[in-house]
């Protein structure tokens, strides 16, 4: 149980001395919400949409939590190129325990950089639901493990750095796009709704959107349902093939 | 044939820290295969101090990969403390401890801090890894510089922390794998005197790789020399020279591994032969 939390331990201290992580991350939600928030604002308003910014803010603090997490779970990569995961392979711990450690401490720096999010969508005209907010943290949680152990999932199959910016352009950012973080699910063309319906995220936004402000597309129950099913999935996926790594 | 098996793994039975038979590793498959490791069979007893000698790319760090459950090998038999190394892995990795030839420490943690995560994994008693750690980064001349970030050490300097760390907690073998690599020779000394003590002293069986021919000559009970994934000569120093007729184990080391020079590539066609050299 230690050597968990010194897993744990190491990841927060890696997120929080990375300044420029913290930064970037914030920069892009805060870009996103400022350009679309204000840009597409009145046209969402004029469309019967409500306010947009209320619409916007749980997609973009989902964004920022899939982002930080994915990228949290990818560090196995880094740590295999810099040679410290021997380190961690070769301890009298089981390698479960190292993904678990790993996993958690990944997910709370994705949980934490979301709830600076929160605080920006805040300032910038999100009302939530207080009485819901731990609803939210339960589901941001959510989001935060599965997006980890994924990634982790797939540095533990990955050699070198090579395939990272395959990973972005063809994982990350259609999961972003297509999960209803920017747009409504509602009405959506056949392709399009079948492809926001099967994307784990479409589940983590509609949560957040559900437990922050009442507006729902599946629903708060089968939003956290299917979540924990995932996560419980991608984190048993991700054990595996990180127990199967040879350095 | 459960007589065997009990045999096996009755208490008491083995005298070795580390069996090996036939051992094989290939990298990658058709044109490209190379045999890092073809058919390695050695024991190691406990509390010995074992030599692994071999020119470059000879398959050293490749058997230590496998011996320590880092790598999955192709063919062959291991066991390390007495147990499978590749079906008991969780219990293998209690066994052992290890100082890798590449490096393995985090550059954004500092000293301390990689220390303190070492002995955790580990499980040093709480109450005693402060001081163990004080003990060894003072042992490296490091005390002073616990908490700074690796990334701003010299080379030395993390290969001084990379074998504090590998020797914070006592195991019952000990892999070194080049640990000497890049120090100069006062700290060299230094760190084979705490070895030899560690060895001495508590059993510590010790399996050390080394292109340094006067450290294996000083501290080896044994040694093998691995050329091309083959051990092609294994005894102790004298039995080595005798054999070869040579007077030291630099002379018995080249007489068994040729005037070669080692370039890419394991077989043995792909050498360039010295005398055959440009100049
Ligand atoms: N991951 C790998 N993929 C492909 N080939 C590898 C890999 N690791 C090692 N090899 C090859 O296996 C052979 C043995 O390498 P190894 O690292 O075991 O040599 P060594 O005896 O430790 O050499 P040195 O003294 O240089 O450390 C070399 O030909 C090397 O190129
Ligand atoms: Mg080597």
């Amino acid at each position: 149980m230690n050597a968990v939390y010194m897993l744990w331990l190491r990841q927060i201290k890696k997120y929080a001395r990375s300044k420029s992580r913290i930064v970037g991350a914030l920069g892009q939600p805060l870009l996103f919400m400022v350009a679309l928030g204000f840009g597409f604002g009145p046209i969402y308003a004029q469309a019967g949409g409500g306010d947009y910014i209320q619409f916007l803010a749980p997609g973009i603090i989902a964004m920022s939590i899939l982002f930080t997490s994915i990228f949290s779970g990818i560090e196995v990569i880094w740590d295999r190129q810099f040679g410290f995961l021997k380190e961690t392979l070769v301890a009298p711990v089981s390698r479960y325990e190292i993904m678990l450690g790993r996993t958690l401490g990944g997910a709370t720096a994705g949980l934490l950089q979301g709830i600076i999010v929160f605080f920006v969508a805040l300032a910038m005209g999100l009302r939530p639901d207080w009485d819901l907010v731990p609803a939210a943290l339960l589901v941001a949680a959510l989001i935060a493990v599965f997006f980890t152990a994924l990634g982790t999932a797939i540095a533990s199959k990955m050699d070198d750095m090579q395939g990272f910016q395959l990973i972005m352009n063809f994982v990350v950012m259609p999961i972003f796009f297509l999960s209803g973080a920017l747009f409504p699910l509602e009405g959506l063309p056949s392709g399009i709704r079948e492809a926001t319906s099967i994307n784990p995220l479409s589940y983590g936004v509609d949560g957040l959107r559900a437990a922050l402000t009442g507006v729902a597309h599946f629903g708060l129950a089968t939003d956290l349902t299917v979540l924990l099913g995932l996560t419980a999935a991608s984190v048993a996926l991700g054990a595996y093939l990180f127990s199967k790594i040879q350095a | 044939m459960a007589k065997r098996k009990q045999e096996k793994t009755g208490p008491g039975k083995s005298d070795y820290a580390i069996e090996v038979s036939g051992l094989s590793k290939t990298f990658g498959t058709g044109e490209k295969a190379v045999k890092a490791v073809d058919g390695v069979s050695f024991t190691v007893r406990k509390g010995e101090v074992f030599a692994f000698l071999g020119p470059n790319g000879a398959g050293k760090s490749t058997t230590i990969k496998m011996l320590t459950t880092l790598l999955q090998p192709t063919a062959g038999q291991m066991r390390v403390g007495g147990l499978d190394a590749f079906l008991q892995q969780d219990e293998v990795r209690k066994r052992f401890g290890i100082v890798f030839q590449d490096p393995s420490v985090d550059d954004e943690l500092t000293a301390y801090e990689n220390m303190e995560f070492h002995g955790t994994l580990y499980g040093v008693q709480r109450a005693d890894l402060s001081g163990r750690i004080q003990e060894m980064l003072g042992f490296v001349g490091l005390w002073d510089r616990r908490d700074d970030l690796l990334k701003t050490f010299s080379g030395g300097m993390r290969r001084r922390l990379e074998i504090a760390r590998g020797l914070l907690h006592h195991p019952e073998i000990l892999f070194l794998d080049e640990p000497t690599l890049g120090l100069d020779p006062q700290t060299r000394n230094h760190i084979w005197q705490y070895i030899q003590k560690m060895n001495r002293e508590e059993g510590t069986t010790i399996f050390l790789t080394t292109h340094y021919m006067e450290e294996a000559e000083k501290m080896a009970d044994r040694i093998a020399v691995i050329d091309y994934g083959k051990i092609v000569a294994e005894g102790t120093l004298f039995e080595l020279k005798k054999k070869t007729k040579s007077k030291s184990l630099e002379g018995a080391f080249i007489a068994l591994t040729g005037h070669a020079i080692r370039a890419e590539g394991a077989e043995p066609g792909r050498v360039m032969r010295m005398w055959h050299g440009r100049r």
